[in-house]
């Protein structure tokens, strides 16, 4: 089970996790870090080690705020957020929740939740 | 016909292990003209020669093909072997079964099948193989050295040493090159200056070696043993005999704000000036871009104030014309542009620095003395942040280097080690991906800045740095054995910068034909065992022109280039290769393709008189090939539309046997 979800979110997301070099310097860059259970370097990794359900059932797949300044400043092109969002779609294709609508959005509100996520997962999921 | 024996050698497992030797050894005896085949293990060593020797004098052979490596790989060994029993050494030919077959090929029914073909082909070329024997040429007993940095200085030290006459040819108005600016140096912290600016002198001294500095060269003909080359002298608008160095001019010229490119624009210079005290030689240069007097005729101040004379706004550029057997490469490194790591806020900020800024700040001979100041407001730094790989080890499709700048580990563990002497009160942090110390001394020198001068070095990158209005810099990074995201406040960035080849060096590789490769450092003749050589025949590698290096390993290389030099330098004749162009005068129709074509200058034609059939005679316009100057590249033999002119060794005919066995299945 777990092998497949590492080939299918390597496939989802179009990363090679191992073009990584462990310098850090996603986790360096996140403004989202402080409130991260797995940091960027750290989805990257485990993705790697294939620990896919760690990832999924963790709150850190939602505080991403897909600004991909990881991205951006990675120097080997590894792009960590595309990695964190493959996670976070595994997770809502396997809630059979891969559309959005904006009478879905009171029920998964919480204190913790950045206003971004919402507008990002709006964007994403409600066509 | 010939007698041909065909030898298929295993390198071990390297052919062995993909292509079928028995099968292509057993197929190949039986191809037209093979009168012996077989195949061992080690064809290249002594007793794999000895089989070829016995078999040449066992069977008469002729002609030998041997199915093994890359000609660039033994073609020469061989050669000397079937001399040895007594062929002409080119009545050989090496099919490359190893490089070109069983390294790229992973099915071995495939391989075996191709290894066979490329041998029939072989077969089909040496039949047709006619004796060559080479002519020679003299040695010019002169070197070239390019670059004048410690590369340069040690290389034409060497040369010289062993009596041949050097040129050196810098583009800077002294040499010295990078290790000038260069405070102390690692693993030993003994004083760059103290141990180059002897050797300075010591090529300023030494009657063998004559240095064209402010120079560059400009065009480059011939070949191994003898080159033209047209050295441009820049003009310096000052008479460097006359010149006495004594600064009085640099002191009085009233175009003050000029930024000083020695202290990499930390401070100012004038219009006219020395690089720095020890320059060699040190001779005062006009900038014509800043000088008033050059640029609208209003000033003349420093023909005034120069008690020698040697002021002269007149001079020009002056091409010098030289003749050398060898060249040799030393044009060095440059740190790459930092402006586009915004991250870093380098260009918003002053006290972000590069590390080559960073030891001219803390220099003796520097802009502020050697007294570390930041240079924004020349306070003292109590937090100092070091990055480490800052445009090194990148992918390719980003902005920085995809290799490893090698010295910036050990560089940045003595800035770090000499901060904390200096002053003790500073917090040093070092953030690193890796540190690589491989050297001698080299760990223990990083160990030392751990755990005996308290460096905090720290494992993870730092992803941004915001200048704050109060003047310090907020640096965000990772503790990756801690997980942490850290945040510090620091008074100064320093930026390991990933080297990169001089911008001089891609045009001066055209100049050469020697190769290069993506990143612009030259490329060695083979990788290990001629690392000093550039495949261009003639052409040497010293210092960081060939890839990243550190002063040892960059003194060591200038020594080996200027050992092959020497070796060239005390030949009296070089034996040529004899696979030279000659055209056949009754084909040739006198058109001059080939002439403009030839990259050597090797072709020229000539009026002569030939008896025609009907027994009259004509004068007719025909091609002559220089057989000195040819280097065989075939480029006439392609350009000629009457098909007259021809390569020896490599004939037309010779080729299209080839294309035929190649064709035929």
């Amino acid at each position: 089970m777990s092998k497949f979800d590492k080939e299918q979110i390597l496939r989802t997301s179009g990363v090679n996790v191992l073009k990584c070099m462990r310098c850090g310097k996603c986790s360096a860059t996140c403004p989202s870090y402080d409130e991260m259970e797995y940091h960027p370097h750290q989805f990257v990794y485990m993705v790697e080690k294939g620990e896919i359900d760690k990832l999924m059932q963790s709150p850190s797949i939602y505080k991403c705020l897909s600004c991909y300044a990881c991205v951006e400043r990675c120097p080997r092109g590894v792009e960590p957020a595309k990695v964190v969002e493959a996670v976070r779609l595994q997770v809502i294709r396997q809630q059979g929740m891969n559309h959005l609508t904006p009478d879905d959005i009171p029920a998964l509100l919480d204190e913790d939740l950045p206003q971004q996520a919402i507008v990002t997962a709006m964007r994403k999921y409600s066509k | 016909m010939q007698r041909i024996g065909v030898f298929v050698c295993w390198c071990g497992s390297n052919i062995a292990a993909t292509v079928d030797v028995n099968a292509v050894s057993e197929a190949l005896a039986h191809e037209p003209g093979v009168v012996f085949s077989t195949n061992y293990q080690y064809m290249c060593s002594e007793s794999g020669q000895n089989l070829i020797k016995d078999a040449i004098k066992e069977h008469q052979l002729t002609g030998v093909v041997i199915c093994s490596c890359s000609p660039r790989m033994h073609e020469a060994t061989f050669r000397k072997t079937v001399a040895a029993a007594g062929l002409n050494s080119y009545m050989l030919e090496i099919a490359n079964i190893r490089e070109q077959c069983s390294w790229i090929h992973k099915d071995k029914a495939e391989a075996t099948e191709k290894a066979i073909i490329l041998g029939r082909a072989a077969i089909a070329k040496v039949q047709l193989n006619a004796p060559l024997t080479p002519g020679t040429s003299p040695v010019t007993k002169r070197a070239l050295v390019i670059g004048g940095g410690i590369a340069g200085i040690q290389t034409a030290l060497d040369i010289a040493d062993a009596g041949f006459e050097v040129d050196i040819v810098e583009k800077q108005p002294t040499i010295g090159g990078k290790m000038t600016q260069i405070d102390k140096t690692f693993p030993t912290l003994d004083c760059a200056a103290c141990i180059l600016t002897p050797k300075m002198v010591d090529c300023a001294q030494n009657e063998k070696i004559n240095i064209f500095a402010y120079s560059e060269v400009e065009e480059v003909k011939g070949f191994v043993g003898s080159f033209t080359v047209k050295i441009k002298k820049k003009a310096r608008y000052v008479d460097p005999v006359k010149c006495t160095g004594c600064g009085e001019c640099t002191e009085k010229c009233p175009m003050k704000k000029i930024p000083n490119e020695f202290n990499l624009g930390l401070d100012t210079r004038r219009a006219i000036y020395i690089p720095f005290a020890q320059a060699v030689p040190k001779v005062a240069t006009i900038d014509p871009d800043h000088c008033n007097m050059l640029k609208n005729g209003k000033c003349g101040l420093c023909a005034k104030v120069c008690s020698a004379g040697a002021i002269d706004y007149k001079q020009k550029d002056e091409i010098v014309e030289r003749e050398y057997g060898a060249i040799v490469v030393a044009t060095g490194y440059n740190p790459i542009k930092l402006d586009d790591y915004d991250e870093y806020a380098y260009a918003q900020s002053k006290d972000v620095v590069s590390s080559l800024e960073f030891e001219r700040l803390t220099n003796a001979a520097g802009p502020t003395g050697g007294t570390l100041l930041r240079p924004s407001d020349g306070k003292h730094p109590h937090t100092i942040v070091f990055v480490q790989c800052v445009g090194s080890r990148c992918s390719n499709e980003g902005k920085g280097k995809s290799y490893c700048s090698k010295i910036c580990c050990m560089y940045t563990a003595k800035h770090a080690m000499l901060t904390r002497e200096k002053y003790p009160d500073t917090d040093v942090y070092v953030f690193y991906i890796d540190v690589r110390s491989p050297g001698k001394n080299y760990d223990e020198f990083y160990r030392r800045a751990v755990e005996e001068y308290g460096v905090h070095y720290i494992k993870g990158m730092v992803g941004k740095v915001v200048p704050r209005s109060d003047g310090k810099l907020l640096v965000q990074a990772s503790d990756l054995l801690a997980n942490e995201q850290l945040h510090i406040e620091a008074d100064m960035v320093v930026l390991a910068a990933a080297i990169e080849p001089d911008k001089s060096a891609r045009p001066l590789a055209t100049m050469l034909t020697a190769s290069m490769d993506t990143n612009d450092f030259f490329t060695e003749a083979h990788a290990k065992l001629r690392p000093v050589e550039s495949p261009t025949a003639g052409i040497f590698l010293s210092g960081a022109c060939q890839g990243p290096k550190d002063i040892p390993d960059t003194v060591a290389q200038a020594g080996a280039a200027a050992s092959k030099v020497i070796g060239l330098l005390a030949k009296d004749k070089l034996t040529g290769n004899p696979c030279i162009a000659h055209p056949d005068e009754w084909m040739c129709n006198g058109c001059s393709s080939c002439e403009k074509v030839c990259p050597y200058g090797a072709i020229s034609y000539v009026d002569k008189e030939f008896r025609m059939p009907d027994r009259t005679t004509a004068i007719r316009r025909v091609a002559v090939v220089n057989e000195a100057v040819c280097q065989g590249c075939g480029a006439c033999t392609v350009a000629c539309p009457s098909g007259a002119m021809d390569l020896k060794g490599f004939s037309n005919s010779q080729i299209m046997a080839e294309v035929d066995a190649l064709c035929k299945m």
